[in-house]
């Protein structure tokens, strides 16, 4: 069959008077763009294959590299743009759903940047951080609604299981399979110094990492891969993964090709089998149901683990969180529309879920109008891109977030969406060997841990400027927010004012 | 038109001064106009108050209401819903001074209720229950009523105006308590009403305030779980409801409240060597952590039989305490206390989130 032609996305820019055709281009791009003519004693390029990860940008010595995107248009039209012609081909020439990687990249609103932060200006003081205590840390479970005394009359301290943070982010779930075994060391040891955790994701927890297990979720997902007893005993809290921001209503699907050596093991499933997570799990087919489950990962832990219940940010999401907090979870994590994903079909991921802000505004007032908000500690995620965005969304009602793409970009990604392909050049997002070992766990957990902390610093400065010095003053304190450039409605659901107002 | 308070939020700088007699000796009101006299660069004029403790013996078994109305329908109507739940015993105009300082003045009234049982047998509810959700309901629902006092045997007088001028006002003078708080604010805006100024009651707690908290909108949608409602938006009405919640509500102590809203720092948790006291901390504040009330205050709580005083923890208000024979005096400035006692002796500021609880000595009939 013949397919119609597409020109490649992106053009590779060689300086012909710089490159010395020393190949580490070659060696760096496991896509195969780069080779060597070895007639002409030049180096050439196969820009169809190019996925701009900047690798080989990144690598030239000579600096004669660059990027950019391929020039070449087809005639312009506001209706049908460039990327829908192409995926219009795509299928055409395959037949197949498209799939795409990472966060939606389209440009559908981002509220967090409508929304702008306070400060105290006469009436009362900011607070400098480098001379009086500012606290961040946290802690995530179930507050019980009544403090209880014992006969003698003292309070009984006993609380529900609690998650403490010495900040308010954790990493979010990343299977290992869908990143490597090199970026799942480096996660785990930077939230085991930071004090802070990270998230297994559905691959199971390899068993070089149960050391990290205090500073681990380990997740329970639709395919139940990796869960025995001592997984679940080994986290520090359990995560039902109901829903993925990315792709909310399906499930996963990992190719056999992937389910090889440790990864196959890890996952307690043979090698070369497709892992194949269902969309619902199949023995949660209504919210009655997922309190069975919910209370059955307690019996099996001895109720010392707290229950996070993930779901992604939908349509009635505020009903669907109201429902979860009266099923015995203690914390619910909800993933916006923008969150990661190693791979998902790109019309689930372009197209469906809301938007994060407004998710977990309308989840936080929800749970304070049916007086349950102490029930459960909310954990929101779907890009959280700085310090600032975990500042506004700790004011709009989260105790946390959660952090996966910002995480990855610490450890060398450069968001060229296309994990799905298996062959990241940065070692993150493949299992192939050659690949994986080019992350250095050490210094990836080294920058993960330089940017948490740059973060902290950053949450402490805008608290203090707000006059606030712990971050239980913050949350949910939505005075210190304003919106510019929002609708009546929009600002309503963030539960917020106008600037000016 | 410009908004009344309530509809907007109005922050506040502020002078408090307290005074309470260790043995129920009865003080008249007049002292604490005087004790605000050398704060009055403090305040603005827009707003001035008081509470006193003892006030009403021969009605202590009633609540004393004491209720603004802008019109007198709005008081028939709001004392036919009195009827409906409360037997009245005793209801009167509060009495006034006309003073050329205090104008705009609403209707004043008192009312001392005693809540009818069949009424509470009916709905489920303790006395005390039903008094407050009777006090939310005519605030937020009964347009140009206002209840600024609701306990027994105390009551609250306030107005917009100086402080010097509204004890006057209310012929403070006339009252004897054993316990009395002052406020005078200084407030940014006009409050277009008299609702805003302190103290801010419920039952018989009464709170005066001076700061501007920076935790306020996280307390206050917190709190307006348990069935309060912040109709005006200041910080000083979100603190009492704190409190009655912690008091009352979940039963907490003083110095357990004190030790959730004025909540030690983690690292000084942290070095706690007594195991028994650094549980209690750590369980106060992972339990309650949104009622941690951040940014400038000192405060005087006022209850039943004592008085507290507390600073934010990092004492970002002045306040300090003093003592003469069974007096104790608590004041923003020591000026304060020594103009109505000049030998005033144990003059000292209470640390940031150090609690002082100062109570008449027990068996003393108040």
């Amino acid at each position: 069959m013949n397919g119609i032609y597409m020109t490649p996305e992106f053009d590779v820019i060689r300086s012909d008077a710089r490159c010395t055709a020393c190949r580490v281009c070659q060696r760096q791009c496991a896509n195969g763009v780069h080779s060597f003519l070895a007639e002409k004693g030049v180096m050439v390029s196969d820009e169809t294959k190019c996925v701009n990860c900047q690798r080989c940008v990144s690598f030239c010595p000579a600096r004669a590299l660059k990027i950019v995107r391929n020039d070449n248009r087809l005639r312009e039209n506001a209706n049908w743009d460039q990327d829908t012609i192409r995926e219009i081909y795509k299928q055409a020439n395959s037949g197949g759903v498209l799939l795409s990687s990472m966060g939606n990249p389209k440009p559908l609103p981002v509220y967090w940047d409508k929304i702008l932060i306070n400060a105290s200006q006469v009436t009362n003081p900011p607070i400098d951080p480098l001379r009086e205590p500012m606290e961040t840390r946290v802690f995530l479970g179930k507050k019980p609604e009544k403090v209880t005394r014992g006969a003698d009359g003292n309070l009984i301290t006993t609380l529900p299981p609690q998650i403490e943070l010495t900040m308010p982010v954790l990493f979010s779930a990343m299977s290992y399979g869908s990143i490597s075994y090199n970026a799942h060391a480096a996660l785990a040891k930077a939230a085991t110094e930071l004090g802070i955790l990270y998230n297994t994701g559905e691959g199971g927890l390899h068993e070089d990492f149960y050391p990290y297990g205090a500073h681990t979720v380990v997740q329970v997902a639709s395919g139940r891969f990796g869960v025995h007893e001592k997984y679940l005993e080994t986290g520090a809290a359990i995560e039902i993964k109901m829903g993925q921001g990315a792709k909310p209503g399906i499930g996963g699907h990992m190719a056999g090709a992937e389910i090889v050596g440790d990864v196959s093991r890890t996952r307690m499933i043979p090698e070369g089998t497709d892992a194949i997570s269902p969309a619902p799990h199949h023995d949660i087919y209504s919210i009655e149901d997922l309190r069975q489950l919910v209370y059955s990962l307690k019996e099996a832990t001895r109720y010392r683990k707290p229950v996070i219940v993930k779901v992604a940010a939908v349509h009635n999401i505020a009903a669907i969180a109201s429902g979860v907090a009266r099923s015995g979870a203690d914390i619910i994590a909800i993933d916006g529309f923008r969150g990661g994903t190693g791979a998902a079909p790109t019309r689930i991921r372009d197209n469906v879920g809301i938007p994060i802000e407004l998710a977990l505004a309308a989840v936080d007032q929800r749970l304070r109008d049916e007086g349950i908000r102490g029930r459960v500690s909310l954990i929101a995620g779907g890009s959280i891109r700085s310090a600032a965005d975990v500042v506004k969304a700790l004011a709009l009602g989260a105790d946390a977030c959660y952090v996966a793409t910002a995480a990855l970009l610490a450890l060398g990604c450069h968001l060229c969406r296309t994990c799905q392909s298996g062959k990241c050049n940065w070692g993150i997002a493949t299992q192939e060997p050659e690949l994986v070992k080019r992350l250095d766990p050490d210094r990836g957990s080294e920058r993960l841990v330089n940017l948490m902390n740059a973060w902290r610093h950053e949450i402490m400065e805008l608290m203090g400027g707000m006059g606030i010095n712990s971050v239980e003053a913050l949350r949910g304190n939505r005075l210190m927010l304003r919106g510019v450039g929002l609708t009546q409605k929009e600002l309503e659901i963030l539960g917020i004012s106008h600037a000016g107002e | 038109m410009r908004p009344k308070e309530g509809q907007v939020r109005i922050p506040s700088g502020c002078a408090i001064a307290a005074v309470i007699s260790r043995d129920g000796n009865r003080m008249s009101g007049e002292g604490m106009i005087h004790a605000m006299e050398p704060m009055h660069d403090r305040s603005n004029g827009l707003g001035g108050g008081f509470a006193g403790y003892g006030i009403y013996p021969e009605y202590k078994d009633f609540y004393a209401l004491h209720l603004f109305f802008d019109s007198r329908d709005t008081r028939k109507a709001c004392e036919a819903f009195l009827k409906t739940g409360f037997e009245i015993c005793h209801s009167e105009r509060i009495p006034t001074r006309k003073l050329p300082a205090i104008t705009d003045e609403p209707i004043i009234w008192r009312y001392f209720v005693a809540p009818l049982q069949s009424v509470l047998r009916d709905l489920q509810l303790d006395e005390k229950e039903f008094v407050v959700r009777t006090v939310m309901r005519i605030n937020t629902e009964m347009k140009g009523a206002y209840v600024f006092s609701s306990g027994k045997n105390m009551g609250t007088f306030k107005a917009v105006g100086f402080p010097e001028d509204v004890g006057v006002y209310y012929q403070l003078e006339e009252y004897a308590g054993y316990a009395w708080t002052a406020h005078g604010r200084y407030p940014t805006n006009t409050p277009g009403w008299w609702g805003g100024a302190h103290p801010f009651a419920l039952l018989d707690y009464s709170v005066v305030h001076n700061g501007e908290i920076s935790s306020y909108d996280a307390n206050r949608r917190y709190i307006e779980m348990f069935g309060y409602q912040c109709t005006l938006q200041t910080d000083t009405e979100v603190i009492t409801y704190i409190m009655d919640y912690l008091l009352r509500r979940q039963g907490l102590t003083l110095n357990e409240a004190a030790g959730v809203i004025a909540a030690p720092f983690w690292e000084t948790i942290d070095r706690k060597t007594d195991l028994v006291d650094k549980e209690k901390h750590i369980y106060l504040r992972t339990l309650f952590p949104s009622l941690l009330i951040t940014g400038p205050f000192s405060i005087v709580l006022g209850f039943e039989g004592g008085l507290m005083a507390l600073n934010d923890r990092l004492k970002l208000r002045s306040m300090v305490v003093g003592e003469k024979d069974d007096r104790v005096y608590i004041a923003s400035e020591e000026a304060a206390i020594r103009r109505i006692e000049p030998d005033v002796e144990n003059v000292w500021s209470p640390a940031g989130g150090e609690p002082v609880v100062i109570r008449v000595k027990e068996g003393v009939q108040l």
